[in-house]
């Protein structure tokens, strides 16, 4: 691993929804520009992790440490939990359903959160949010409503709002499983162009492709605890588990 | 029958006229406060708390069950009559509180809105998509500004129509508060029949005029509608 700073940890995270405990234990540490993807099969725990490290899920226990801010949880109380939103607000979230503001334009979608959250004045987002706009191939669209543009350019846009925040990591859930096929390609090229640059980027994929020649790390979920993780290569190569290696050989 | 609708001394125009004026007030005035009475009903329905959700439910299934006449006269003698035994017992030996037929009209009419606009503001604040909120609190907006720059915009969208029928039932129930002895179109209309003894025109023209009133804010609503579902495919 490298020895860059550590952006963030999580450590021994569990959630229960009623009896049913969906996470047994889970800690992961992304250090800057580290690409780690989280695979596991449905109903592994993987999105409920992910949705944890941003709080929209609270763990039932644990500890959330972003960038020396940490939440610790207990008996599913966050104890610092004016926390959460300046948390919130240092890691982008791209969601699999996109969740573009349907009654904003791209643009204002792009600009919403340094407004309104971190105070930027208008004039200075907008230019911001018409850059990045650029950068993911739709400064040409940005006027328009989130229902005039396909899925891939939706979610162009949503990662757009997301670096629009100047984010310490991303967090990725599941972001090109509802797309068409054909729509696919031009998220990931995003997504790898932002992981050549040096992003710190938590990715739950069911995109091999992406996690192997991509991420720095891979973390294998099943049941609800960490079966496997390491380099991709070895990991592709040299499964040491049973359960990865029947994972790899069905979604192959 | 062009004197007849004359303004002025000779003819009923000026009556009419006053009579409109009224209803609009009332109207007017009842739609904020129905409204208002509205988003607490449904934020009552919508709570943790069972007993708010009580109070909520309770407020909508007994407003909407009453006959609005009903709800009218106990306004205005129960309400009126409540205010001057507070008042008596606050200030004994102070002035009687005149409740006017006015205020009567406006509180009767907006809590049988409130309880209709309560029901219909739940349904639409429970067909918001959760994944708006959450790309909201992901981005770490606080729950105030994620109603305001999130929920309340959308939830127009699927509450206008039902709140749209709302305002042009209640526009026609105002006719209710002539029972009361206030002076709006249709108390103004029966006094001019009854005098003229010429119903069929009177009563056509207050048609009229009531039927403009729908139509011109059916053209409002539409306008409302389409803003607030720009960007939004029909289906």
């Amino acid at each position: 691993m490298s020895e860059a700073e550590i952006i963030l940890k999580a450590e021994d995270i569990h959630k229960s929804f009623g009896a049913v405990e969906v996470l047994k234990g889970i800690s992961l540490e992304a250090r800057q520009g580290d690409v780690i993807s989280i695979l596991g099969s449905s109903g592994s725990g993987k999105s409920t992790f992910l949705r944890c490290l941003n709080f929209l899920e609270t763990p039932t226990s644990g500890k959330v440490t972003i960038h020396g801010e940490e939440i610790q949880v207990r008996d599913g109380k966050p104890l610092n939990a004016r926390h959460i939103e300046t948390v919130r607000s240092r890691l982008g979230m791209v969601f699999q359903q996109f969740n573009l503001w349907s009654h904003r334009t791209a643009l204002e979608n792009v600009m919403e959160g340094p407004v309104q959250v971190k105070g930027t004045p208008k004039a200075a987002a907008r230019a911001a949010a018409e850059a990045l706009l650029e950068r993911v191939g739709l400064k040409d669209r940005m006027d328009m409503y989130p229902s005039q543009l396909s899925g891939g350019q939706q979610q162009r846009v949503a990662i757009a709002r997301a670096l629009a925040m100047e984010p310490d990591a991303i967090l990725f859930d599941e972001p090109t499983s509802a797309l068409d096929p054909e729509l696919v390609g031009e998220v990931l090229k995003v997504m790898q162009s932002l992981a050549a640059e040096g992003r710190t980027m938590i990715v739950v994929t069911h995109e091999m492709a992406f996690a192997r020649d991509v991420s720095s790390e891979v973390v294998f979920l099943h049941q609800g605890r960490i079966a496997e993780r390491g380099a991709p290569e070895q990991m592709f190569t040299n499964p040491q588990t049973e359960v990865f290696q029947r994972f790899i050989a069905t979604v192959k | 029958m062009f004197e007849l609708l004359s303004y002025g001394d000779a003819g009923w125009g000026d009556e009419i006229l006053a009579g409109l004026a009224i209803t609009m007030q009332l109207a007017v005035v009842t739609l904020p406060m129905g409204l208002l009475i509205g988003f607490v009903a449904a934020f009552a329905s919508m709570s943790r708390h069972a007993g708010l959700r009580a109070v909520g439910y309770g407020y909508t299934t007994i407003m909407r069950g009453l006959p609005e006449i009903l709800t009218l006269f106990v306004v205005y003698n129960g309400v009126g009559l409540l205010l001057n035994k507070l008042a008596a017992w606050w200030n004994p030996g102070g002035t009687n509180i005149e409740f006017s037929p006015f205020a009567a009209g406006v509180t009767a009419l907006a809590m049988v809105f409130g309880a209709f606009a309560g029901e219909v503001l739940r349904g639409a604040f429970q067909s918001l998509d959760e994944g708006q909120m959450e790309a909201g609190r992901a981005i770490g907006m606080s729950p105030r500004k994620i109603f305001f720059r999130i929920r309340l915009p959308q939830v127009w969208r699927f509450a206008l129509p039902g709140l749209g029928n709302l305002w042009i039932n209640m526009l026609k129930d105002t006719a209710l508060v002539s029972i009361i002895a206030l002076d709006d179109l249709m108390r103004m209309t029966k006094v001019a029949v009854g005098v003229t003894k010429q119903p069929f025109t009177f009563y056509l023209l207050a048609c009229l005029i009531y039927w403009a009133l729908c139509l011109l804010s059916e053209v409002v609503l539409a306008y409302m509608e389409r803003r607030a579902n720009r960007g939004i495919r029909r289906v």
